[in-house]
């Protein structure tokens, strides 16, 4: 066994009332690592976090903690602490006495906890709010007072529950920066859980992508987004055409009724797989350099980018490009070999990809319900 | 129609005081005639505590009784409702609440009666001579303070973040610590007024009382009904006159306290974010 | 997970304890008691002999119906018109309102009597103006207006409580959409105050009907309530069976209204979704 692990989670199953919410987990978390659950809302990534906290018991399986089992061990028995999604700050305890809560169940002295306090305060930038209620800091200053109070205790892991979900935009990129920056001033293993995939990408060491109590795939972020395992995986990091092909050999793939050189192999022949196109990667060119000729149905200028929504036989791709194209127009496409990915068939396939309906609009709906559901 | 509303207002409000007044102004009137005032007197409320100790006997009684019940109210009450908003058994919970909320829909009068036919039946039971007294009092008033704590606390507990336990239990609290320095003191304002509720419902009560009562053990209100049993006795106007300006001297003193604390804690918060921002 | 609901079970415990003996054992008594006869067998007897009481249950039900009918129409506008006011109004009503509540009824009842006693200040002042002796006491209207007097705050102040939660917003859309004042009052502000107008009528009825009090000190003595005539029976230990048994149909009657209350205004609020 890899020595670095300090958390491993061995077929974990968990259900609420007979709907299965994780379904047989194998997870190992390393020491020192920022690792992040990323999932649509009801993954199961909140309840694989409070089952690491003690908050939940597994149904089924084991949680190991530095080699020992430790299901049974009570939250406040564990070396973890957690960031709770509101924060959790007590309202009847000013910032100081919230950031010593956990010092003075230690029993530590007086002049220990104000050390640490200090020390603390000065880690998440709040010197000097010793004394305010914490029902009159903003919610930024609420979080940063959660994290010291986390963090005062010295504990091996910090559980974090999607901290930055209440936040404003630009404060939510501040504080991204600066966990980060925690995370490696202190050297504690941070667990993170988000549905935001750029928050994923953008902070953590690994990343585990979740969907329907599984976990789909594990790696690092440019793994992840460039080598996506299934449809699913593809589809919620970042945009992405999934294109029905065929594997005709290694480095040969039939899609739309061409054929294209590509840079994976190792599939039988024949065999039917999901083709992963990124926007970013596709060319505009005139119709008649184009390995693709399609019909632009919509525009959307993105400030970097336009993103249009090209019709070729009847699927409709995203692509993004910098060259101005009007609506009506056809246009060619041109795609690099090292663009396509290809992955095997599975339970997602034909479920994401295809941007016949897409709406911006939309998509904001669906995260908004995911955010109340969250709740 | 904003001064229609202005007059209805102030007519409803003014026949609901009228009475009130009238027995503050008469508890000050010589004649000892209801028609007319005649001169202004203290000699009714001389009266009141010159004839004998009985009024004051009853003001003692009244105020242990009140103490007493609503502080053994209060503890179970609350160690109720903490059972009850934890309880994972759905039908256990249920049956706790409905049960609270027997003496609450039950008129007084069954609540007393069916008191007082336990005591009586018990006591004879055991062969007791007289089996109402202050214990049975006690027991009683108790016992229809109960759910008016469970009221107030129970939700208390309810509206309490499951997140201000769980970060508790994070950060090292047994269950017990977290009890004493989380969840009590996020639920103490319902306590309180849970504590206050029972206190003055305790004082106040007449009807249970009339019938767990021995003539030896008199409350305030027992005494009222006895002396006004049969006449009109202008010293007992001297009395309910007292009893009324020490309400609203409670009152007044209560939301006095509690726009101060208020006034004092907006200051606090005032000061405090002009330090945050130097 | 076991350790947390042991100290749970725990801490129910006093209660279930107290619950069990002192609120359901008494009302176990009152079933036993109603169903004995003095040497304590078995016996319908006392259920049956509440036939000649007939006329006392139909004259209580009659006296509460009406003072809480009144209490509703005075109390519903009243409410309705405090919750218009401005804040600061509001808060110095709410005291005004409750201030009566926390005074004894006995002594709001005996401040009645004062007023309308013959020979008292409403009726001094009648003759004086010309008109010939009045006596209220004793009459029925006494009676009911000492319940509606009595019980008027816990009409309102439920009702009152509940027109405040109501949020603003909803009468802003009502009148986006087309609705005037009265119109809102009807469609919008009345069924989302029906919790406050049920609670309300809960507070006034129950006691109206089970006092003895006030028809004691206003009615004279003529008129023998439900509640006087249970206060009677237990006056000498003979009679227990038979005031138990008037306490349990009277108990059954109030569960029987609060049910048949409950279930029109969750119809009610069928019909308006």
């Amino acid at each position: 066994m890899n020595k670095n692990v300090l958390i491993r989670l061995n077929g974990i199953s968990k259900s609420f009332d007979g709907e299965t919410v994780l379904d047989h987990i194998n997870l190992e978390i390393h020491n020192k690592e920022f690792i992040t659950l990323l999932g649509p809302s009801g993954c199961g990534k909140t309840t694989t976090l409070r089952i690491i906290g003690g908050f939940e018991t597994p149904d089924e399986g084991d949680v190991f903690f530095d080699g020992k089992r430790i299901n049974d061990i009570p939250p406040y028995q564990r070396q973890v602490n957690t960031v709770f999604q509101r924060y959790a700050l007590f309202p009847h305890l000013n910032v100081f006495d919230n950031i010593a809560f956990g010092l003075r169940i230690q029993k530590c002295s007086d002049a220990q906890i104000k050390e640490k306090v200090k020390e603390m305060l000065a880690l998440v930038n709040l010197r000097g709010f010793e004394r305010r209620k914490v029902n009159t800091l903003s919610g930024g200053q609420q979080q940063r007072v959660a994290i010291a109070r986390a963090l005062v205790n010295q504990p091996k892991v910090l559980l974090l529950d999607e901290p930055l979900a209440a936040l404003d935009l630009k404060l939510r990129k501040d504080m991204q920066n600066e966990l980060k920056n925690i995370q490696h001033q202190t050297g504690i293993t941070f667990i993170y859980v988000t549905h935001d995939q750029e928050e994923a990408l953008s902070m953590s060491d690994t990343v585990v992508v979740m969907a329907h109590g599984k976990i789909q795939q594990i790696g690092t972020p440019t793994d992840i987004y460039n080598e996506p395992i299934n449809a699913f995986v593809a589809d919620f990091i970042g945009e992405s055409n999934i294109v029905d092909g065929v594997m005709l050999a290694d480095y040969r793939v039939k899609l739309a009724g061409h054929t294209f050189d590509c840079v994976d192999g190792g599939f039988d022949t024949n065999e039917p797989v999901d083709v992963v196109i990124r926007p970013e990667d596709v060319d505009v060119v005139s119709k008649e350099k184009g390995m693709l000729c399609g019909l632009v149905t919509g525009v959307t200028f993105k400030g970097v980018h336009y993103e249009i929504i090209v019709d070729v036989e009847g699927f409709k791709w995203m692509i993004q490009t910098t060259d101005f194209v009007a609506e009506g127009e056809t246009i060619g496409l041109s795609i690099d070999p090292d663009a396509f990915h290809i992955m095997k068939k599975s339970e997602f396939s034909g479920m994401f990809g295809d941007y016949s309906s897409f709406s911006d609009e939309l998509d904001k709906l669906s995260d908004a319900t995911e955010e109340i559901d969250e709740e | 129609m904003k001064f229609l509303s202005k007059f209805y207002i102030g007519l409803i409000f003014l026949i609901l005081y009228a009475p009130i007044l009238v027995v503050i102004l008469f508890s000050f009137n010589e004649s000892g005639n209801l028609s007319h005032f005649s001169t202004f007197t203290l000699n009714w409320y001389i009266e009141l505590f010159d004839d004998n100790d009985e009024a004051l006997t009853a003001l003692k009684n009244s105020l242990i009784l009140a103490v007493s019940s609503s502080l053994i109210a209060t503890t179970i009450g609350t160690l109720a409702a903490l059972g009850i908003s934890r309880a994972k058994n759905r039908y256990y919970r249920q049956t706790l609440e409905s049960v609270a909320n027997i003496p609450m829909m039950n008129p007084d009068i069954v609540t007393g009666v069916s008191m007082m036919l336990l005591f009586v039946g018990v006591g004879a039971a055991i062969g007791a001579k007289s089996s109402l007294g202050f214990w049975t009092m006690l027991i009683a008033h108790t016992t229809f303070n109960l759910p008016y704590v469970i009221l107030q606390v129970l939700p208390k507990f309810r509206q309490m973040d499951r997140n201000l336990t769980e970060a508790a239990l994070d950060l090292g609290c047994t269950p017990m610590q977290t009890f004493f320095r989380v969840e009590l003191p996020s639920i103490m304002p319902g306590i309180l007024s849970g504590l206050m509720m029972s206190f003055t419902l305790s004082l106040d009560d007449f009807v249970i009382s009339h019938f767990v009562s021995s003539p030896d053990f008199k409350t305030l209100p027992l005494y009222i009904y006895t002396q006004t049993a049969h006449e009109v006795k202008f010293s007992m106007y001297a009395l309910c006159s007292i009893m009324i300006l020490a309400i609203l001297l409670l009152l007044i003193a209560v939301n006095v306290a509690g726009s101060m604390g208020e006034r004092r804690a907006r200051k606090k918060a005032h000061k405090a974010l002009k330090g945050g921002v130097r | 997970m076991k350790k947390k609901s042991f100290f749970e079970h725990i801490a129910t415990a006093p209660y279930v304890f107290w619950a069990s003996i002192f609120i359901v054992g008494p009302l176990l008594v009152v079933l036993y008691f109603a169903f004995t006869d003095q040497e304590g067998k078995f016996t319908f007897e006392n259920i049956l002999s509440l036939s000649s009481y007939s006329h006392t249950f139909i004259m209580s039900l009659g006296f509460a119906l009406i003072a809480t009918v009144i209490c509703l129409l005075i109390g519903y506008p009243l409410a309705y018109c405090m919750s218009r006011m401005s804040e600061r109004t509001r808060n110095v009503l709410t005291v005004l309102l409750m201030l009566p509540m926390w005074i004894s009824l006995l002594i709001r009842t005996y401040s009645l009597m004062a007023l309308l006693d013959n020979g008292g200040l409403v009726s001094g002042l009648l003759t004086r103006l010309g008109f010939e002796k009045l006596t209220f006491i004793g009459t029925e209207g006494a009676v009911i207006l000492g319940m509606i007097y009595d019980f008027l705050p816990y009409m309102v102040l439920p009702i009152f409580t509940s027109m405040n939660k109501l949020d603003v917003r909803y009468l802003e859309a009502a009148a986006d959409l087309g609705c005037n004042n009265r119109k809102t009052l009807w469609r919008v502000i009345l069924p989302l105050t029906m919790p406050g107008v049920i609670s309300g009528i809960t507070m006034v009825f129950v006691p109206s009907i089970s006092t003895f009090y006030i028809s004691q000190k206003l009615g004279g003595g003529v008129f023998d309530l439900l509640g006087d005539t249970i206060e009677r029976q237990f006056q000498n230990a003979v009679t227990y069976h038979t005031g138990a048994a008037i306490s349990l149909v009277m108990m059954i009657l109030i569960l029987i209204s609060l049910a048949i209350m409950n279930k029109f205004s969750d119809s009610g609020e069928d019909i308006i979704v």
